[in-house]
């Protein structure tokens, strides 16, 4: 059973040409930067003091896990996606009754992208740290 | 393992190598809240490949573990509204599944497994939906349900997981075996724009990429099956209809003939894996 | 019947002081408002869980703002320090108003 050349290469144009991504506006820089200084009130976060657990590549955008953590204390962990049209996906906020500064979700990225994670720290500083998420485009099997 | 093939890697398309890809290991073994279920097992004699293999293998790490915990597995969520439906009332029967039925831990016990059934009242094979809706039509006297609603969805998840841990094992013998070679008649007829058939990709390329893809042999013992694409279940026949749509073919109906023969021949080629429903694929 | 359901694991029983795990899942499509209908073309409304609380004998435990990014079906896990003995309350609130809830007793043990 041997699959001949020319019925894969039409089939992945063809593949292409069903699932190629409509060009919708994403989200830009600036849009992240608004979000980032709406949740520090205006104050650049420095690099640090969050972990974000993300696979590298997920298998569909439509249900990416991923997981915060942060130390002690922190109060608010804000996730981005960068290059989704609209860069929000959630925040989690902790308190005093909160076990380990950590949450866990899963998410929509529409394209391979950064995911950003800003967090309020215990000091009342920001802290933030960036992963990128390549996200492959599936297209076959319906 | 196979390779990427080099027609795939030819194409600029195609996604060469697995090692970045999060594939899981090969060799990972399928054990859901402390059961290992069977996902490699030998073929029949009668099979054309050597080992059958069950989807979630092809999967990556990422995927694979949303199948382990009942918790995380989203499919669960349609376990929880089918429990309710099975407890309550409805139809001119004023009787709930339940009612007539008991505990479906018993009543539907081993029934995904043998799916799709010879009814003797039809003379034809039914799909568990058919069976479904033929009980909640005949007996409970209430409304049949649609192919893919969240009831009928979540019921045969919920009928389904009953079997979980049991091999496939379909009659194929007796008055099946005519719609048994309808439906491998189906498996092995190019159709659509591209011609390819079931097996070019099931059979003659699972474990390659195809695009970002990773093959798997095409197995049904998982459905319905939560589909991260879907982002919910999702029944046999709506796969079948979107495997047919990606080759540009126009798809058979949910629940046609064509169909229920097609599945029968596709759940033969699983026997022995376990029912794993419901399961979880990208 | 709501089709939507919301699921939560806790343990029955821990120790005071213990950190123990909370899960929640609950099914709903999370419509973004950017998906078209098939049939007709047009935007299908926003439609999501717009917030989670979790909060134990009345005080805020843990809570999160959703946007439209997060997947159907949200999946929501996180930890406590238990207090002792008492009720978790946990509640969803949609878009159109609704709250959806659910409770959990966990005793010390
Ligand atoms: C008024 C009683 C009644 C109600 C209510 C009822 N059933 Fe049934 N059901 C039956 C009978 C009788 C049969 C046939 C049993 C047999 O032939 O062994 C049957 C058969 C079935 C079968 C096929 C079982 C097999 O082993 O082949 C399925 C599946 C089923 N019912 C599902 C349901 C579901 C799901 C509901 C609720 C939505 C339901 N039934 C409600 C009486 C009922
Ligand atoms: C062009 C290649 C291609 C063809 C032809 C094709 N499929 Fe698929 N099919 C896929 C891909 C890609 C997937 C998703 C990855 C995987 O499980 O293989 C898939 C998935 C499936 C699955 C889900 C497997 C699981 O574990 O959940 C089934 C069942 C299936 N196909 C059946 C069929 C049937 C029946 C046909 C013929 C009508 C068919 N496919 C034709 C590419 C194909």
């Amino acid at each position: 059973m041997q699959l001949n050349r020319r019925s894969f290469g039409l089939l992945a144009a063809a593949a292409a040409g069903a699932t190629a991504l409509p060009r919708a506006a994403f989200a830009d820089e600036a849009l992240v930067k608004e979000a980032i200084m709406a949740f520090t009130g205006g104050v650049e976060p420095t690099e640090g003091g969050v972990t974000l657990g993300a696979p590298e590549i997920a298998e569909n955008g439509n249900t990416v896990p991923i997981e915060v953590s942060a130390g002690d204390g922190t109060e608010a962990i804000m996730i981005l996606a960068a290059g989704n049209p609209n860069p929000g996906v959630a925040t989690f906020h902790f308190t005093k009754l909160s076990g380990e500064i950590a949450a866990t979700t899963r998410i929509r990225l529409a394209k391979t992208q950064d995911v950003i994670a800003v967090a309020r720290l215990g000091d009342g500083s920001f802290g933030m740290t960036r992963r990128e998420v390549k996200v492959t485009i599936g297209g076959c099997g319906g | 393992m196979r390779g990427t093939v080099a027609i795939l890697g030819a194409s600029a398309l195609a996604i060469a190598g697995f090692a970045g890809f999060g594939i899981a290991d090969e060799e990972a073994e399928l054990v859901v809240e402390g059961e290992t279920l069977v996902s490699r097992v030998a073929a029949p004699e009668w099979h054309p490949l050597d080992q059958l293999m069950s989807g979630w293998v092809f999967r990556s790490d990422e995927t694979q573990a949303l199948q382990l915990d009942d918790f995380e597995n989203p499919g669960f969520a349609a376990i929880t509204l089918a429990e309710e439906v099975w407890e309550t009332a409805a139809g001119t029967s004023g009787k709930s599944c339940a009612d007539c039925h008991g505990d479906a831990g018993e009543a539907m016990k081993g029934l995904r497994a043998q799916m799709p059934k010879w009814s003797e009242t039809a003379g034809e094979p039914w799909t568990l939906e058919d069976w479904i809706n033929w009980s909640r039509t005949e007996h409970q006297g209430a409304e049949a349900w649609k192919w893919e609603s969240d009831e009928m969805l979540a019921m045969t998840a919920f009928i389904g997981l009953q079997s979980r841990g049991m091999p496939v094992n379909v009659q194929i013998d007796g008055p099946m075996e005519e719609w048994w070679e309808r439906g491998k008649e189906l498996y092995y007829t190019r159709v659509g724009q591209l011609d390819l058939a079931c097996y070019h990709c099931h059979e003659g390329n699972y474990g390659n990429m195809i695009r970002a893809d990773h093959l798997s042999q095409g197995q049904v013992n998982g459905f319905p099956v939560y589909r991260l694409k879907w982002g919910k279940l999702g029944s046999i026949h709506r796969r079948f209809k979107g495997c047919m749509e990606n080759i540009r073919a126009v798809p058979y109906k949910r629940g046609s003939d064509e169909f229920t023969a097609l599945e029968l021949y596709v759940a033969s080629r699983g026997m022995g894996l376990s029912v794993e429903t419901p399961s979880v694929r990208n | 019947m709501s089709n939507v359901k919301p699921r939560v694991k806790v343990p029955k029983k821990a120790e005071v002081g213990e950190i123990i795990t909370i899960k929640t899942l609950i099914s709903h499509p999370m419509e973004s408002g950017q998906r078209k209908d098939r049939s007709t073309g047009e935007l299908i409304p926003r439609k999501i869980i717009n917030r989670f609380t979790a909060s134990f004998n009345g005080e805020t435990v843990f809570w999160t703002e959703l946007e439209p990014a997060v997947s159907s079906n949200p999946y929501i896990e996180f930890s406590v320090k238990f207090p002792g003995e008492g009720t978790f309350r946990f509640e969803w609130v949609d878009d159109d108003g609704t709250v959806y809830d659910l409770e959990k007793d966990v005793k010390v043990g």
